[in-house]
């Protein structure tokens, strides 16, 4: 792998690039940006519901405007953007070709993402991720929904233009002495979730632009005043976005693939049952979208056969725990800041699925739905599996990236202040939903239990905040002065046995 | 499988499906039961519509915020909506069905204590979402 930050360049050699790691290092700059961006924005949200009343935002239109653009900037612009970066850098080395198959393409991929995001900023949309309708069309202000529906658009131009080709690269240009059973799995994870989402985006693409036709009021296709439904359009949106949760998923549990054996200096345990439950999930996945829905109306027989097809795909997530678990017994595990992060997100990964498992059993779905429940169910997943495993992944790439070591102790500290607070916050706004505190309000009654808990959500997402200030000064001030990095075994793991692919890309 | 085997592996499998499957038939059976509206259940109309609930009776008298029915009694709640998408919510008696234009959605349910509980909003619709709020009084029957 090239040591992009040795030998400085000037940056418009960078941006004009089609080199897949030149992509992958824009595609890993802006995902980064917009973490932070995004998580700001969290901040403020747990800062305003510190306690009832108006604390530091407002109005309750600035504080929908917000929770919106949050979410919609860390799944959209976060988490794919970052995984794309992965697969950039490693997804070539690991089928040992030279480049994407389409470096152009890749690139264009890439340099739709910003423009997108300057649509999603500048407009600040009110309508929560999903824009549901008939809200989205009747009562939601232009132009910033207008200019959602249109970032939304290009981002998924731009997923589904990554994702064929990542397919093609690895089905295609990977090298003719290596079987597809012979590719890491971490280069499954990525042909798995590409597929998914070459299958599940374009029902998305086409919803919305029934939306924006709704809007322009040229059609009612979800508009109830114009004979439309807009059940219509949540179950095209669910059909997209529940497979798409695995989208999220899968590169970080490869990612996991790549440090777990590695760090544990054991082969992974079982190659075939992690392709075998990658590609379980990225099939199953598209039997549960339903489960969004089941407050919505649905018949008996629909939930019924919804919570099975979500039930179905336990199995599979659960592989992956057991994989995981199997390669660390008996290892000799270094806890060194990738492993710890690595190890925090399958535990966080465990404890997130055994609350989805409450969601799917459609009488407990009555009491969780739309409460703070649903919100910490799924953010232990965005936050605690994904944004735990690319963070980690970010630390274990860092020194290929840049030639040169990250502070070993400040990426530990930042691993211990973010598990404690990720527990604090997500834990407690389980609990929080329990007791019935609907999400996505800006204000809430004077209720006790709800004043305390959401105080130690605050509390912890504050512990969030604080720690990943400390990641940003750790990678601006080691990406220029860390030790340099030992690039054949900068992790001490003794030996390259156990790396599938060559460290340096052999072609470059 | 790399050359070992395998069993605790299969095992682990197994005791997951066998937990989903034990899930699933619970869930099953429970929400079988508590979608079986009684017979003898008293109609009420909820109109969502942004911010606040409509009740309408059996007998046409409304009430707008507050929701008064008598203990002991089993209700049937006709939800529907005139503007967006609401979520009929009284938590504590576990009672949530979207109110969405152009439908009508049901629940059911039969206080069994006299007391005071919260109505709210559980879907977004907009700028008073939040307090989008009423209360349920449950007394002792009239007659
Ligand atoms: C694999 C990673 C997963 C991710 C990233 C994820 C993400 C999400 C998200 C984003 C939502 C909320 C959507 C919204 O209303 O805004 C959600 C809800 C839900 N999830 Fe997951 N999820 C994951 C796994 C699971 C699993 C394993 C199960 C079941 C066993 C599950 C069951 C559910 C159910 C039933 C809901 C609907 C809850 C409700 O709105 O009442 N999820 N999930
Ligand atoms: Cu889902
Ligand atoms: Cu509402």
């Amino acid at each position: 792998m090239t040591l992009e930050l040795q030998k400085p360049r000037p940056i418009w050699q960078i941006m004009f690039s089609t080199h897949h790691t030149d992509v992958g290092l824009l595609y890993l700059i802006t995902s980064l940006t917009f973490l932070f961006l995004g998580g700001s924005l969290a901040l403020g949200i747990r800062a305003e519901l510190f306690y009832p009343g108006s604390q530091i935002i407002a109005d309750s239109m600035t504080f929908n405007r917000i929770f919106t653009v949050h979410g919609t900037t860390l799944i959209f612009l976060f988490i794919i953007p970052f995984a794309s970066a992965v697969g950039n850098y490693y997804v070539p080395i690991m089928v040992r070709y030279r480049d994407m198959a389409y470096p152009k393409l890749n690139a264009i991929a890439f340099w739709m993402i910003p423009p997108a995001g300057v649509l999603i900023w500048l407009g600040f949309a009110d309508f929560t991720w999903y824009a549901t309708p008939p809200y989205s069309i009747i009562s939601a202000p232009g132009p910033a929904a207008d200019m959602w529906i249109f970032g939304l658009k290009i981002l998924g131009i731009s997923s589904v233009l990554g994702a064929l080709n990542f397919v093609v690269t690895i089905l295609k240009c990977k090298h003719p002495d290596m079987s597809i059973g012979q590719i890491p799995l971490m280069a499954w994870a990525f042909l798995s979730s590409s597929l998914i989402i070459i299958v599940a985006i374009p029902t998305f693409a086409a919803a919305l632009l029934m939306l924006l036709t709704d809007r322009l009021g040229v059609s009612g296709f979800f508009n109830p005043a114009m004979g439309g439904d807009p059940i219509a359009y949540a179950h095209l949106f669910w059909f997209t976005f529940h497979p798409e949760v695995y989208v999220l998923v899968i590169p970080a549990i490869g990612m996991m693939y790549e440090i777990i054996p590695r760090f544990s200096r054991k082969p992974i345990y079982s190659y075939n049952s992690g392709v075998f439950a990658f590609v379980m999930l990225s099939i199953v996945g598209f039997s549960s979208w339903a489960h969004h829905m089941y407050a919505t109306g649905m018949s008996f027989t629909e939930k019924t056969v919804f919570m099975v097809g979500t039930l179905a795909a336990v199995p599979a997530s659960a592989m992956h725990v057991f994989n995981f678990v199997a390669t660390m017994w008996n290892g000799r595990i270094r806890f060194a800041t990738p492993m710890m992060w690595a190890v925090g997100g399958i535990a966080l990964f465990f404890s997130a699925g055994a609350g989805g498992v409450v969601n799917s059993a459609m009488p407990l779905d009555f009491t969780t739905h739309d409460t703070y429940w649903v919100v910490g169910h799924f953010h232990l997943f965005v936050m605690g599996t994904i944004a735990f495993g690319s963070i980690g992944y970010l630390y274990y790439m860092f020194p290929y990236v840049t030639g040169r070591m990250y502070n070993e102790t400040w990426g530990k500290v930042h691993f211990v202040l973010s598990f404690i607070g990720t527990i604090l916050v997500f834990f407690t706004q389980h609990v929080l939903g329990l007791y019935g505190m609907p999400r996505r309000i800006y204000d809430y009654p004077p209720i006790p239990e709800w004043i305390a808990m959401n105080q130690i959500a605050t509390v912890g997402a504050m512990i969030i905040g604080i720690s990943m200030v400390i990641f940003l000064a750790n990678m601006i001030h080691s990406s220029g002065k860390g030790k340099p990095a030992d690039t054949d075994d900068p992790f001490g793991l003794g030996g390259k046995y156990y790396y599938p692919f060559e460290a340096k890309n052999p072609s470059h | 499988m790399s050359g070992h085997s395998n069993w605790p592996e299969w095992i682990y499998v197994a005791v997951v499906i066998a937990l989903m499957t034990w899930v699933g038939a619970e869930a099953w059976e429970a929400e079988r039961l508590v979608e079986h509206v009684p017979a003898d259940a008293k109609t009420i109309i909820v109109t969502g519509q942004q911010w606040f609930w409509t009740f309408e009776h059996e007998d046409g008298t409304k009430e707008i915020g507050e929701l008064h029915v008598e203990v002991g009694k089993a209700y049937k709640f006709e939800i529907v909506s005139t503007d967006v998408n609401h979520s009929f919510n009284i938590h504590d008696y576990v009672v949530l069905i979207d109110a969405i234009p152009g439908r009508v959605n049901t629940v059911w349910f039969a206080p069994d204590k006299v007391g005071e509980h919260d109505i709210q909003c559980r879907e977004y619709c907009g700028l008073i979402h939040y307090n989008m709020r009423g209360t349920l009084y449950v007394t002792e029957p009239l007659s």
